[in-house]
């Protein structure tokens, strides 16, 4: 314990350093500005300001590409909550209720909420990895392809609630996403499957940003229009020092879903190949899940934009512990912090906490920093963000089609993409009007190819038996508590109409 | 007057560096940098290592952004590529399934002699790898009697059927006249990390993948499938001086899509020509156990794979492509 503070305390002499200070702050701008624009994501900054890093030292260059990868988590949630388009995949679950909350005129709660949660995920998750890094990594390993199966039921069964009461209907959009999710090549036997009139370009699959800015980007976009037949425009907001007060004073409507967001995350980022992604989404069907107000989220709830947020920027900080303790990246940005520390000499691995302290802890200081100086950015840029709203919604709505054609088409480079993801902003306006809701199905193809695959390879090792799912302690408490969560609604909704009809 | 003069001067200096200029063939977008298999695999580790090289040497006035496509042992890689056809700006780090994946999959409709061969950057070797905690386990002839008792619970990772590992596990397969269990993960990192974690009993990853285990005492070497003993395994005995005939080696070639302009793949060649001479290049050869003693390119490295695909169609009949899809 006194080793890890005397080592802490130097890790954030060395983060105070006027050109690792200067670093962490240009880092967090960068990733601010990738974060929010559709398209741009953490991994495209991180790749692209790599070369930057060659001109000053390692400790340095990771502080600046982390602090960037933090400041992308937070931008993501920007775009999602003015535009309604998620700018990166890890900010999906924000638009659920970010969205709503800015049309009713609270865009800058939620814009607070992002940045107060983001800040706790962010905090929480680095106190653990500077307390615990080396056993978690011993957990880490205990995780085999059973526990990620088990691990994955238990975030479907999340959002078995997730869908408001009707469970069939969300059953239903769940499936749908599975199903878009096994187009392209079978991840064990290599086949192409499910290639759609026998298109080649199907081979590739249906990412799953085509899909989240198709269903969030047009398809309200066409609801909204339809909804309000083009007349109104958002509620502006104005921000006053008492508006910020009240909004301080609100932190205590979220601050339970933040706690879990921060745990939940943390955890899901320290198991390679989850990231942040996954954990957004697991979070928000959690808080939902046991919130005393569940009809409530989809609608507008602060507990929804702060749940997310603090899970992917807990899930960004945990991701680096794989990285550093095994040398296996948790997420795609993670592999290119990967590539970057190869260059600059440095070998991930069970031995670097030994071999470079300096690098690690000078990392591990950095965060801390980091993640102040990143709230305390959003927060100042706050009456900024909120300035797009103003904007009439007959300006709004081009641009928001324009940005989601040009998301798509960054980020896959096809054209055949950008009709898919129009093509799917139609199924999920028309799924909307018929009351289907649409979160399942972003969950689905998230984490379909991941639950689809740790099951596979399970079966195989175990020879087909499916007992192997119960037969492990982790995986059997995932199986147990993923059966009560999914069961949990369905008891919710019997005692309340047995109370409806005894009050009746 | 003067304003003619200078005019004609400048439109002269034009035409003199209007040639080179042409010749100069240089990306003008950012260059993809396709990985057949996942993170933290050995291809992964080079074409990371690589693209920052390229930005720490300055060598392209556009970035390569690695993009991994590990989706079916490399078909999603193999077909993306085959699709790009003409396409300048896409090149890709391949390994053997760049070989057999075309093989078993014949549905793909991927015929890799039809790329563009750009260098061949090093080639990789493997070895056999068991948990330390195996103390049972301490060479060749334990390993075989161990999986011998263990039947079809034992359990071997690989990066996915039609992989070269998988290709390595089935020639083993025969040589020791045992079955195994072979489950695919995404990546040789995954793979390395399973091992560690005991949730599979052996693998033939590369040097990079189980480099940092083995340093910390995690993972053990039996075997390795090479010609003589690699510097960085001085006690690891190779299959061949115990008798058994398995040598096998991992091509870590980029190409590029079919039809790239000769200016592009001059450009490239140049570029990968480079950074293999490069100190970094040659220690992190060293390092790693690859072999990397000459740049192959050109009509040389276009034979090189033709002959491979050969050689790797008779290993497939040899040892029956059911052993390797698993099917």
């Amino acid at each position: 314990m006194e080793t890890i503070l005397v080592s802490l305390g130097g890790g954030l002499m060395q983060a105070f350093e006027p050109l690792n200070f200067f670093m962490i702050v240009a880092g967090c701008l960068a990733g601010l500005f990738v974060g929010c624009m559709p398209g741009l994501g953490s991994v495209n900054g991180v790749a692209i300001l790599l070369p930057i890093t060659f001109l000053v030292p390692p400790t340095a260059a990771i502080i600046f590409l982390a602090a960037l990868y933090y400041g992308a988590m937070y931008g993501g949630a920007i775009s999602s909550i003015t535009l309604g388009i998620p700018g990166a995949s890890t900010a999906v679950a924000t638009v659920f209720d970010g969205r709503p909350m800015a049309q009713q005129g609270k865009a800058d709660k939620a814009l607070m909420a992002a940045a107060i949660a983001s800040f706790i995920g962010g905090t929480v998750s680095i106190i653990l990895f500077t307390l615990f890094a080396p056993p978690l990594a011993i957990f880490a390993l205990k995780f085999g392809p059973q526990e990620e199966f088990a691990l994955m039921l238990l975030a479907f069964a999340t959002f078995i609630g997730l869908g408001g009461d009707d469970i069939p209907k969300t059953i239903f959009s769940i499936l749908l996403g599975l199903v878009m999710a096994a187009v392209g090549f079978d991840i064990i036997s290599g086949q192409p499957r499910m290639i759609f009139f026998d298109m080649v370009e199907f081979q590739r699959g249906i990412g799953f940003l085509v899909l989240a800015i198709g269903i969030y980007g047009i398809g309200e976009m066409l609801w909204t229009l339809e909804s309000t037949k083009g007349q109104i425009q958002m509620h502006k907001v104005s921000m006053t020092w008492a508006r910020m007060k009240e909004n301080f004073g609100e932190i205590k409507l979220y601050i339970n879903s933040t706690w879990l967001g921060s745990f939940l995350g943390f955890f899901v980022g320290t198991l390679p190949a989850a990231g942040a992604t996954p954990a957004a989404l697991m979070s928000y069907g959690l808080s939902k899940t046991f919130s005393k107000d569940p009809d409530s989220y989809g609608k507008g709830n602060v507990a929804g934009v702060a749940a997310p947020e603090a899970a992917n920027n807990a899930a960004s900080t945990g991701s680096m512990l794989p990285m550093i303790t095994l040398g296996i990246p948790g997420s795609p940005t993670t592999a290119i912090l990967l590539g970057g520390m190869i260059i600059w000499g440095l070998r991930p691995g069970p031995l670097l906490f030994q071999e470079s302290p300096e690098f690690v802890w000078g990392l591990i200081g950095s965060m801390y920093v980091a993640n102040v100086v990143t709230v305390l950015l959003n927060l100042a840029l706050i009456p900024v963000f909120i300035r797009v709203l103003a904007m009439p919604f007959t300006l709004l709505t081009p641009i928001i089609f324009v940005l989601c054609v040009l998301g798509v088409f960054a980020t896959t480079d096809r054209m055949f993409d950008t009709w898919i993801m129009l093509f799917i902003g139609v199924v999920g306006y028309l799924m909307r009007k018929l009351n289907y809701p649409v979160a399942p199905a972003v969950l689905a193809i998230v984490l379909g190819p991941l639950a689809e695959r740790s099951m596979r390879q399970s079966l195989i090792s175990s020879q087909g038996d499916v007992t192997t799912f119960i037969t492990r302690p982790i995986s059997l408490t995932c199986v147990l508590l993923a059966v009560l969560l999914i069961s949990y609604p369905l008891i919710q909704k019997v005692v309340r109409k047995r109370k409806a009809a005894a009050a009746g | 007057m003067t304003f003619v003069k200078t005019l004609s001067v400048s439109a002269l200096a034009l035409a003199v560096t209007a040639p080179a200029a042409f010749a100069e063939w240089q990306p003008r977008k950012p260059v993809e940098f396709i990985i057949m298999a996942g993170t933290g695999g050995g291809a992964d580790q080079i074409a990371r290592l690589l693209q920052g090289l390229i930005e720490k040497k300055d060598l392209s006035p556009r970035p390569f952004i690695p993009i991994n496509k590990p989706g079916g042992s490399g078909a999603e890689a193999l077909r993306y590529l085959q699709d790009k056809e003409g396409d300048n700006h896409t090149v890709m780090m391949t390994l053997n399934s760049f070989y057999t994946t075309p093989i078993i999959q014949e549905d793909l409709g991927v015929d890799v002699t039809t790329f563009t061969p750009i260098g061949l950057m090093a080639m990789d070797t493997f070895l056999l790898w068991v948990n330390t905690d195996r103390e049972d386990i301490t060479d060749l002839d334990s390993y075989v009697e161990a999986v011998k008792g263990a039947g079809l619970d034992w359990k071997v990772g690989g990066t996915g059927s039609g992989q070269e590992d998988s290709v390595l596990t089935a020639m083993m397969e025969a040589a020791f006249d045992y079955d195994v269990t072979y489950i695919p993960f995404p990546g040789g990192g995954t793979v390395a990390k399973n091992l560690v974690g005991n949730q599979i009993d052996s693998t033939v990853n590369n040097p990079a993948e189980q480099m940092e285990f083995f340093r910390a005492g995690n993972s053990k070497p039996l075997v390795q499938f090479t010609d003589v003993r690699m510097p960085a395994f001085p006690d690891t005995p190779t299959a061949k001086e115990l008798g058994v005939d398995i040598e096998y080696y991992m091509q870590r070639s980029v190409n590029g899509p079919p039809g790239m302009d000769p200016e592009a793949v001059e450009f490239y060649v140049n570029l990968f020509g480079e950074l293999f001479a490069s100190q970094e290049w040659q220690d992190f050869c060293t390092s790693d156990g690859l072999t990397c003693d000459n740049f192959m390119k050109g009509a040389d490295l276009a034979s090189f794979h033709s002959d491979n695909v050969v050689a790797h169609k008779a290993l497939i009949e040899q040892v029956g492509a059911s052993s390797i899809t698993g099917e």
